[in-house]
C-alpha cells in the first residue's frame, strides 16, 4: 500500500502485559486524548488503566432486542390470532407459552445481528472498510505476541516530537510513524471485469432457467402410485381365490342391528333389559305404535275392550297380576313371536320400536294402577 | 503504590452477631414450635420448607466451592473461604432431618401404604416409595454430601497453616469425583423430598430445576456475606469492587437458566396436555395460587434480570446487596410454591398463616451463627491456596 507524507500516528511497542497497563495509565494521566491501545488478546484492568466509559453499544442491543421481542409476540399475535386463526392441539389462538421460545430467538437474533452491524456502522463508520493502521508492521507485531500504544496526530496536544520522546520515556523498545494511505483510483470497465459480469449472468440465468422449467417438474418418486392395490368388483391376484372384494368376517354385526336369538324358540329364560331409555321421546314413540298396530285389539289403554271386541277371541288385559309381573323381555318375545291367535310383529316394528312399545304398556299399567299418593305428587 | 499494609490480618466477627443470630433462632424456633402445637401437619410443611432452604444453600455452596476446583477459577479463591462456611450446613443437616423422619406421615401420602395399593399407577411405585428405602436414600446421600465437604474444607484449611500445593491438586481430584455424584444426589433428593409430595406427579427436569435455584441462593447469600464482610474490612484488603462482577454475572446467569429451566417444564407440560402431569400444574394456578405463581415469576426472574442487566449494576454493592435479599426471599416463595399446594387439609387454597415463617427466620439465625461460629476457628481468606494472589489481582 503507497502511503502519502501526512502522518496519521505514532505507534510504540510494549513487550509484556505489565508494561502496556502502565504505560496506558501513564497516556491517560499525560492527558492524551485520541489514542489506542492493540493487544493481541483482551487484557483485564485495562478498561480501568484508560480510564474508558462504558460502551454505548450496550444501548443498540438493548434497543433491538427489545424491537425483536415485540415485533415477534406482536406478528405471531396478528398471524395466528386475528388473520388467519388456527386452532393447534386444542390451544387457545394466543397461546402466550408456545410463542414464547419463538420470541426469544427473535430478541436474540435481533439484539445480536444488529449489534454486530450497528458496531460496524456507527463505530466503524460503514462503508469505509479500511484503516490507516491495517497493513503496517505495528499491526502485525500486535496481532501476534507484542503489546502497542497508538497516539493519534489528530489529538489537541500531538506533537511529533514530544510524543516520540514521551513513549519511549515509558518503556517502548520501538517506534513507529504511520502515514495515511494514498487512496488508489481503479477503473471499472476493465475487460477482466465485463467479462466477469457477463459470466455471472450466463451462470445465473442457467440455473434459474434449470430451475423453473426442469428442476420443478421432475417427478422424484412415484412409488404410491405404482403399488399393488384393490380394485372394488374386479378380480384380484392378491387373495387365494381371486375375490377382489373380501366378505366380512365371521360373526360382523351391522351397524344398529340388535340380534334377537330367541325368534321362532321359547322364551328367553335369562331376563333381557330394555335398551331404550324411558325418555320422552322413546315413550311419544312407543304409544305412536302401539296406537298404529296393537290398540285394534288390546284397546287404547291395553285392557282388552277394543274396536275389534267380540270380532276375534279377546285378548288378555295387560293390567293382569301375570302380565305386570312379566319382565320386559316377555312383552317383547311376544311382539316378536305372536301368541295364540295374535301374529308375529316383527315385520312391522323394528327393534328401537318393539322396545318403545314395551316401554309405553308399562306406562299403561303404571297409571291403571295409580294410587292416592301418586294424585298428591302431581298436584 | 502506597506502601499501606495489604495484608489479610484475621479480625473477629462482633459478639453482637452472636446475639442477633441466638435470638432470631430461639423466636423462630419458639414460633414454629407453637404452630407444631396447633397444628402438626402445617408445622411439618413449614419445617420441609426450612429445610429444603438450608440444603439448598449447604449443597449449592459445596457445588461451588467443587467447581472452583475443577474449572481452576482465579477469581473466586479470595472468597471461597466464605463459601466454604455456608457449605459447613451440610452436616448439620443429618441432625436437622430427623423431625422431618419423625413425621414423615404428616408430608408424605404415600407412606400410607394401603392408599398407595389402592392406586393402580402408585402402586407401581411402591418399590421406590417405601418408608426403609426412603429413608436409606436419605442416609446415604446426606452422608456423601457430609463426606466431601469434610473431604474438601479439610485439606482448604490444611493448607492455611502448611501453604502445601499439592492439597490443591488432591481438591481438584475430589471434586472431579463429586460433580457427577452431585448431579445423581441432588436429583435424588429433589425427588424424595418435593416431588413424592405428589406421588402421581412426575417431571424428568425436577431435579434441574431444584438445582437451578439452590445455586441462585447460594450465590446470593455468598454475594451478601462477602459485600457486608468487606464494607466491615473482614476480607482481604486487596480486594476491589471487580471481584464482585463475577458473583453478579453469576448470579444473572443463574436467574436466566431458573427461568430456562422453569419455562421448559412448564412449556413441555402445557403443550402435552396430559392429564397426569398438567394437574401439578392447574393445583398451582387455582384457589388463590395463581397470585402466588405469577408473583414466583415476578421475584424469581422479572426484577433481578432488569436489575442485573447492566454491566456497572453487577459490581455495585448496594444494588448487588439489595438483589441478594431479593432472591433469597424470591428462593423462600419457590419453595413454598413447590411445598405448600400439597397441603391437603386446605383443600388446595392458598392461605398464608404468618406463623409459618417461624422456622425460615431460624434458618436465617442459623446461617448467621454458622458464619460467626465458623469464623472464630477459621481464617475468612484461604491464605495458603497458591492461586490466592491471581485471584486477588483479578481485574475487569
Amino acid at each position: 500500500m503507497k502511503r502519502s507524507e501526512k502522518l496519521y500516528s505514532v505507534s510504540a511497542i510494549f513487550n509484556s502485559p505489565d508494561d502496556i497497563i502502565s504505560a496506558a495509565k501513564k497516556t491517560e494521566a499525560a492527558g492524551y486524548k485520541n489514542w489506542d491501545v492493540h493487544t493481541p488478546y483482551p487484557i483485564h484492568g485495562m478498561d480501568n488503566a484508560m480510564k474508558l466509559k462504558p460502551s454505548k453499544l450496550g444501548y443498540v442491543t438493548l434497543t433491538f432486542g427489545l424491537t425483536g421481542a415485540v415485533v415477534a409476540l406482536l406478528f405471531m399475535y396478528w398471524a395466528l390470532s386475528i388473520n388467519y386463526p388456527m386452532n393447534i392441539g386444542g390451544k387457545p389462538f394466543f397461546a402466550l407459552p408456545a410463542f414464547i421460545p419463538v420470541t426469544f430467538e427473535v430478541t436474540v437474533l435481533l439484539a445480536t445481528v444488529c449489534t454486530v452491524l450497528g458496531m460496524i456502522t456507527f463505530f466503524f463508520w460503514f462503508p469505509n472498510n479500511s484503516h490507516p493502521l491495517h497493513d503496517t508492521q505495528y499491526m502485525k507485531t500486535v496481532a501476534v505476541d507484542k503489546f502497542g500504544i497508538t497516539i493519534e496526530a489528530s489529538d489537541p496536544q500531538f506533537d511529533e516530537a514530544k510524543v516520540s520522546e514521551f513513549l519511549r520515556s515509558i518503556g517502548s523498545t520501538s517506534l513507529e510513524k504511520i502515514y495515511f494511505p494514498i487512496e488508489e483510483k481503479r477503473k471499472v470497465f476493465e475487460p477482466k471485469f465485463i467479462f466477469f459480469l457477463v459470466a455471472i449472468t450466463f451462470v445465473v440465468s442457467g440455473s434459474t432457467y434449470f430451475a423453473l422449467n426442469k428442476l420443478m417438474y421432475m417427478d422424484p418418486f412415484n412409488w404410491m402410485m405404482e403399488q399393488d392395490r384393490l380394485n372394488p368388483q374386479h378380480s384380484s391376484e392378491m387373495f387365494k381365490d381371486n375375490f377382489g372384494m373380501r366378505p366380512p368376517v365371521e360373526g360382523t354385526v351391522a351397524r344398529g342391528y340388535l340380534p334377537y336369538e330367541f325368534k321362532g324358540k321359547p322364551e328367553p329364560t335369562v331376563p333381557l333389559v330394555n335398551p331404550v331409555f324411558p325418555t320422552e321421546k322413546a315413550l311419544a314413540l312407543g304409544k305412536k305404535k302401539y296406537d298404529t298396530f296393537c290398540s285394534s285389539c288390546h284397546g287404547w289403554y291395553g285392557d282388552g275392550a277394543a274396536r275389534l271386541n267380540n270380532q276375534y277371541p279377546n285378548p288378555p288385559s295387560f293390567h293382569s297380576a301375570k302380565v305386570v309381573n312379566w319382565a320386559d323381555g316377555n312383552i317383547y318375545h311376544v311382539i316378536v313371536n305372536g301368541q295364540n291367535v295374535m301374529s308375529s310383529y316383527a315385520a312391522l316394528l323394528t327393534p328401537e320400536e318393539r322396545w318403545s312399545v314395551v316401554l309405553y304398556i308399562r306406562a299403561l299399567q303404571r297409571a291403571k294402577n295409580a294410587t292416592v299418593e301418586d294424585i298428591k305428587k302431581i298436584k | 503504590m502506597a506502601t499501606k499494609n495489604l495484608e489479610y490480618i484475621k479480625k473477629e466477627l462482633p459478639k453482637s452477631l452472636q446475639k442477633l443470630g441466638l435470638t432470631l433462632v430461639l423466636i423462630g424456633l419458639a414460633i414454629g414450635i407453637f404452630l407444631f402445637l396447633l397444628d402438626p401437619q402445617r408445622a411439618t410443611f413449614s419445617y420441609l420448607l426450612t429445610f429444603m432452604f438450608v440444603m439448598s444453600i449447604g449443597i449449592g455452596a459445596l457445588f461451588l466451592v467443587a467447581l472452583e476446583y475443577i474449572a481452576g477459577a482465579d477469581w473466586s479463591t479470595p472468597i471461597r473461604r466464605i463459601v466454604e462456611f455456608f457449605a459447613g450446613a451440610i452436616p448439620l443437616l443429618l441432625v436437622l432431618v430427623i423431625p422431618l423422619l419423625l413425621n414423615m406421615k404428616e408430608l408424605f401420602l404415600w407412606t400410607d401404604t394401603e392408599l398407595l395399593r389402592a392406586d393402580y399407577i402408585m402402586s407401581g411405585k411402591e418399590a421406590y416409595l417405601n418408608v426403609p428405602f426412603f429413608i436409606i436414600r436419605v442416609a446415604v446421600v446426606l452422608g456423601l454430601w457430609t463426606l466431601f465437604y469434610f473431604l474438601l474444607t479439610r485439606n482448604s484449611r490444611k493448607q492455611d497453616s502448611t501453604k502445601d500445593q499439592s492439597l490443591t491438586t488432591k481438591n481438584i481430584k475430589i471434586s472431579a469425583i463429586f460433580i457427577p455424584i452431585f448431579a445423581i444426589t441432588v436429583t435424588i433428593a429433589a425427588v424424595d423430598w418435593l416431588m413424592t409430595l405428589e406421588p402421581l406427579w412426575f417431571s424428568t427436569i425436577f431435579g434441574v430445576y431444584f438445582f437451578s435455584g439452590s445455586v441462585v441462593v447460594t450465590l446470593c447469600v455468598v454475594t451478601l456475606a462477602v459485600v457486608l464482610l468487606r464494607e466491615h474490612g473482614y476480607l482481604h484488603p486487596k480486594m476491589i469492587d471487580d471481584h464482585y462482577y463475577s458473583l453478579g454475572a453469576l448470579i444473572f446467569a443463574f436467574v436466566n437458566f431458573w427461568a430456562y429451566i422453569a419455562f421448559s417444564q412448564y412449556l413441555l407440560i402445557w403443550y402435552a396436555n396430559l392429564p397426569e402431569e398438567t394437574f401439578w400444574f392447574i393445583n398451582r394456578w387455582k384457589g388463590g395460587w395463581v397470585f402466588v405463581s405469577l408473583f414466583l415469576i415476578f421475584t424469581h426472574f422479572v426484577v433481578p434480570y432488569a436489575v442485573l442487566l447492566s454491566q456497572p449494576a453487577k459490581t455495585n454493592a448496594k444494588k448487588l446487596k439489595f438483589i441478594s435479599i431479593w432472591l433469597i426471599f424470591a428462593h423462600v416463595v419457590d419453595l413454598y410454591w413447590l411445598i405448600m399446594p400439597q397441603f391437603k387439609t386446605t383443600n388446595h387454597a392458598f392461605y398464608l398463616y404468618l406463623m409459618e415463617f417461624g422456622f425460615p427466620i431460624a434458618a436465617v439465625g442459623f446461617f448467621i451463627l454458622l458464619i460467626y461460629y465458623k469464623s472464630q476457628k477459621n481464617n475468612m481468606v484461604p491464605i495458603g491456596d497458591p492461586k490466592l494472589d491471581r485471584g486477588l489481582n483479578f481485574r475487569l
